[in-house]
């Protein structure tokens, strides 16, 4: 099945919202869309066009093909998850967000105190939310083929009700890739970062997938 | 850059001696596996895993953020020769120094994560966030 999109390679609409969709959308094989071929042809970083955000609304089923993870990507994914203290890894990733990126404790009024590092890396609140973030990511290695189905609930709680900006998913995938980084140093080969990065970058679409 | 936080790089890159090559030439290595399209900017180079193009790169990157850190005070002026080349002559799009600098940090927690406290992290934020700047100041 092909779907053509004819509207041009579009950016955010000042006011939000999702551009009316008065063509029908192709899909050039593969999954690949018409948006992507463009984005391919400049000379673009597959960073910035991850998180390129379409407000398109599709309204025809179509195939999720977006992200795909090949086998060997999901076999390094499950090795190194095998590995993972959920506790450990999610506190230390959600705290670190808060130290680096200190906006994000806007998020975490209720947390009580984040005034330092050692308070913000000792914070229970702190530890027991990084453990429910990084289980969220065990679920989405246990859903690599439907991201945007596991996460469609998640999605639209950051949106509609938590107003998270998306770039915040990316810095919180990155801070997870450091920490694994600290803990399995032998492990994080660039091969094996490649992949998490990928699933990462993948999550955070997802997760931005029912912004509007 | 806060007292506390030119401190912390500084002392990182006194223990980091002249090993700052070997991990700015892996901090490439990584960009190009984990982020394909940034090896349009090394098309002319080999890529091969362990290549001494790359690495001869990774030096000359190395040479810069060690400049950098000795320089503080004035990283515009002292990078605008890169800037120059960076912006107008290889026109690199910015988003490329932070998926290298991202890959910088991963590299150096692996390398080093006993020293990588998240005060450390955020220290190196702030101070790659500056050369950023000074090397691409449109980016914004």
């Amino acid at each position: 099945m092909s779907i053509l999109l004819t509207h041009p390679c579009p950016s955010p609409t000042p006011g939000g919202g999702p551009l009316p969709l008065t063509n029908s959308l192709i899909l050039l094989g593969e999954g690949r869309t018409l948006g992507q071929e463009m984005r391919n042809k400049r000379p673009h970083s597959e960073e910035a066009a991850q998180t390129c955000f379409w407000p398109i609304r599709i309204t025809s089923k179509l195939p999720d093909t977006m992200v795909h993870f090949t086998t060997e990507e999901k076999a390094a994914v499950a090795s190194l998850w095998a590995k993972v203290n959920v506790e450990v890894v999610g506190g230390e990733s959600l705290a670190r967000l808060l130290i680096v990126y200190p906006w994000t404790q806007r998020f975490f009024d209720s947390f009580g105190n984040l005034y330092s590092e050692s308070a913000i890396m000792g914070n229970p609140k702190v530890k027991a939310h990084g453990r429910k973030v990084l289980n969220s990511f065990g679920n989405a290695i246990e859903h690599m083929d439907d991201l945007k189905g596991t996460f469609a609930d998640l999605s639209e709680l950051h949106c509609d009700k938590l107003h998270v900006d998306p770039e915040n998913f990316r810095l919180l995938g990155n801070m997870i890739l450091i920490v694994l980084a600290t803990h399995f140093s032998k492990e994080f080969t660039p091969q094996m970062q490649a992949a998490w990065q990928k699933l990462t970058n993948a999550v955070a679409n997802a997760l931005t997938h029912k912004y509007h | 850059m806060a007292p506390a936080d030119r401190a912390a790089v500084l002392a990182l890159w006194r223990k980091l001696g002249t090993n700052v090559g070997i991990y700015t030439t892996e901090a490439l290595e990584r960009t190009f596996v984990a982020f394909p399209s940034s090896k349009t900017y090394f098309l002319h180079l080999n890529l091969s895993p362990g290549s001494a193009q790359v690495a001869a790169h990774g030096q000359k990157v190395a040479d810069a953020l060690s400049l950098a850190v000795n320089h503080l005070d004035d990283l515009p002026g002292t990078l605008s020769y890169l800037r120059e080349l960076h912006t107008h002559k290889l026109r690199v799009d910015p988003v490329f120094f932070k998926l290298l600098c991202h890959c910088l940090l991963v590299t150096l927690a692996r390398h080093y994560p006993g020293d990588f406290s998240p005060n450390m992290h955020a220290s190196l934020v702030k101070f790659l966030n500056h050369v950023i700047s000074a090397l691409a100041p449109s980016s914004g």
